[in-house]
Parts: C-alpha cells; structure tokens; sequence
C-alpha cells in the first residue's frame, strides 16, 4: 500500500515480464522464424524476378528491403498479445496494480527484441544481394534501428484494438499501414540519399521524433485498447 | 451492521448480455470475515457479475465501491487486495509451475514470505515444478493457478469455479485454505456448481436472478 514501496517492484514486474517472454519466445523459436524468412525471400526473389542489373537492383534496394521489412513485422505482430489474450493472462496484467501501460511497454520490448532485432541484423547481408555500397547499408541499419521500434510499438495498438475481432487480421492491416507509411517513407528517403552522398540528418531526425512520439503515446494507448478487448 | 465504507460494496449495479438483462439493481456489501456464494444457472451472470465485482468489465449502471471509494479511482489499493482467477487460468503451458507462479506473484506486486515451492507442496504438486505446463493434467494446472492463493497477500479473493476439475483431496484443502481466509478477517467470492462446506465467517448466498441476498446459518 505504500507508494513508496510499489515503484521498485512495478520495475521488477517490468523486467521479469521481458524474461518470460523471452522464455516463451525460445521455447516457441519456430514461430519466429516465420516473419524472418518472409523477409530474406521476398527480397532474394527481387533479384530473380525483376532483373539481376545491378544498377537497377540498387536504385530498387532501399525500397524493397523496407517494405519487406515492413511487411514482415506486420506479420510478425500476430504473436504479440494472442497467447496471452486467450489464456487469460492479460486479464491479470490488467488487474495488476502496476501502470498497464509499462507493462504492455515490456510486451512491446520484448516482442521487438525478438522480431525487430533480427531484421536489423539481417538487413547487411541482403543489402549485399542488391549490391548496396557500405555508406548505404550502415544507413539502412540506422534507420531501421529507429524504424522498426516504431513499428512494433504502433502495431501494438492496433493488435489491441483487433483483439476481441474474430478476423481482425484484415482491419489490423487498413489500422495499422497508414502510419506505417511516413516510416517508410523517411526510412527509405534516407538510405536513398545516403546512397547519392548526401545528407540525411533531417530524414533521421525525423524518424527519431516518430520514435520518441511512439514511445511515449503508444504503451498508454495499447494499454486503453486492452482494457476494452479485455472487457 | 458493520462500517458502511468497509469492504466490497456494490452498488444498485446493472448488466445486460447483448439484449437480454442478466441482473438489475444488484446491490450488497461483503465485509471482511464474510463469504459470499454466487450461485444461478449457467448464463445466469456469475461470471459477469465476478468480472464487474473485479473492475474488468463495467456495469450498465451503477459503481462497485472498495472502502467507499469507486474501484476505478482506488484502482491500485483496491488491485492490490484483489485476487481474481477465472475460468481461463493465465498458466502458460510452456513454462514450468514455478516460472508460472514467479510471474504470477510479480504481476501482483506483493512479496511474501512464503516460498512458491513451499506454495506448489501445499497444492501437492512437489516434484512437478520443473515440468512445462503443458505436460500436467487439467486438474494439475488448476492446481498451478490455485497455488497463488498461497502467494497473495490479497485480502479480497474472487474465484470463478475454482473447483472445476479437481479432485476430492484438492477441494478438502481448498476449503481448509478458505477458512484460513476468511478466518484472517479475507473476503471471499466464489462461484461453484458443486456445493461448498465452509466452516467460517459469516456466509452469504446470492442466487442470479434474484437480488436479494440470503444469509447462510
């Protein structure tokens, strides 16, 4: 009951909610496989089905590599809340006395550890098959670095709001691509340009005002949407 | 009568399910030391009115009152004397009772003494906490979920079917932890299609439709 005592706990449910669902997340790796594989296929299958030119597939590069990116963390977002939904689970997050919204933020963490993460560290190697020089590569990790928190956090608030829906998954795409777009958009500006040598601190900057905007009005607005899907 | 402002109250509260009315103008208090047994046919409201009573869904009128302040303005000094188990018992089958229990209890933000293993002996579920989930029984999951009442510091239980597939011995310590609760001055609202032999407190019985509560020798 004790204010006082209640803030260092809320932290310690935050981060042991992060361990079990990195937990979880092992123990279910097939499942994570799914979205990355997407990911490195559609772009391999560029090459194949446009033309293996080399300029073309350079010009195409950062396009292709962020919409898949893109594409790939939507499909990877089904995960993010489903289980617990249906088990019960959230329903006692909801009842914890601790901030939902910091709860829902460990959700969205832990979820971008697991999806979001590898895409980045994956990104360099298909950057290569698209024969994009290092300056633009080393952009295209940055921005997806800023980008792909983005998107998990955004895709958080429409997966809670899809989640009491029966075929949500339809809704969840109309919901969430719109404000998936200005991401992509200064995400791929960005490596583009970084390509032509120029500079790309306004597309950055950009991208991390997105970031912080997300993070800080995401977890509350997930957190609201929950509580309804919940009730 | 005791303290108005102690306990549960709910007040003059309402729900309809799609466009059928399940219960209207429900109204009672449940004061510490007290059971109260919500009993009705299925699709009679039980668990709409536990739901309500726990502040995930919302009434079509009226408020439901913890120590005479709305649960949604309390909403953490009322949270955190609430244990709330449903049907659906928030056990991941992938994770191993104590894994299960370890997030449970730091969910509900409330350090206690007591030990989780010393909690899952008490279930009699020893020898199983390094099992995923996935692997025990239903009534062994049960178990897993029943042993937070083990862990909580919680003095407002509210228990929907918690009986639902145990066995004998299961529900003989289930009730003797009961007793204990409500004997530490708990509150306890359960529902349940079996009957429940409670040694203790002052028992309560509401029978959904009616409104009127019926007081229990």
């Amino acid at each position: 009951m004790s204010i006082s005592g209640r803030s260092p706990s809320s932290f310690a449910a935050f981060i042991s909610l992060i361990k079990r669902d990195l937990m979880l997340s092992y123990r279910h790796r097939n499942e994570l496989l799914n979205p990355l594989l997407f990911f490195v296929i559609v772009v391999t299958l560029f090459p194949l089905g446009v033309s293996p030119e080399k300029t073309l597939l350079q010009t195409m590069a950062p396009g292709v590599i962020w919409v898949a990116a893109l594409l790939a963390a939507m499909l990877s977002l089904d995960t993010l809340f489903k289980s617990d939904y249906e088990d019960g689970t959230l329903e006692q997050m909801m009842l914890s006395p601790h901030s939902n919204a910091l709860l829902v933020l460990a959700k969205i963490i832990s979820h971008w550890l697991v999806t979001g993460v590898p895409i980045i560290l994956l990104a360099p190697l298909l950057g290569l098959f698209m024969f994009m020089p290092a300056g633009g590569i080393s952009t295209l990790m940055l921005t997806l670095l800023l980008g792909t928190p983005i998107l998990s956090l955004v895709g958080a608030i429409g997966m809670a709001l899809t989640l009491g829906l029966n075929r949500g998954g339809m809704l969840l795409s109309l919901l969430v691509l719109p404000l998936y777009i200005p991401v992509l958009i200064f995400s791929a500006n960005a490596v583009d340009t970084s390509m032509a040598g120029l500079e790309i601190k306004g597309q950055i900057y950009f991208l991390s005002a997105l970031l912080v905007l997300s993070i800080t009005l995401a977890p509350l607005a997930a957190a609201t949407a929950l509580k309804i899907s919940v009730e | 009568m005791t303290d108005a402002t102690a306990g549960l109250h709910v007040k003059s509260i309402s729900c309809t399910r799609g466009y059928r009315d399940l219960f209207s103008d429900l109204d009672f208090q449940l004061c510490p030391g007290q059971v109260l047994r919500v009993e009705g046919k299925n699709g009679s409201g039980k668990t709409s009115l536990l739901r309500i009573m726990a502040g995930l869904a919302q009434p079509l009128e009226g408020e439901v009152l913890w120590q005479g302040r709305k649960i949604h303005h309390t909403e953490s000094d009322y949270l955190e004397n609430l244990l709330f188990l449903g049907h659906r018992a928030a056990i991941k089958y992938e994770l191993t009772p104590l894994e299960n229990l370890c997030m449970a209890r730091s969910l509900q933000g409330c350090k206690t003494d007591n030990g989780i293993e010393d909690a899952l002996s008490k279930v009699g579920l020893l020898g199983f906490e390094e099992i995923p989930c996935g692997q025990l029984s239903a009534g062994q999951k049960r178990r897993v979920a029943l042993a937070q009442l083990f862990l909580t510091r919680a003095s407002c239980w509210i228990l929907d079917e918690p009986y639902t597939s145990l066995d004998v011995i299961a529900v003989a310590m289930l009730e003797q932890c009961f007793t204990e609760h409500i004997n530490n001055g708990g509150m306890l609202v359960i529902t349940s299609h079996q009957p429940v032999t409670l040694q203790a407190g002052e028992q309560h019985r509401l029978v959904l439709p009616k409104t009127q509560l019926e007081t229990l020798p």
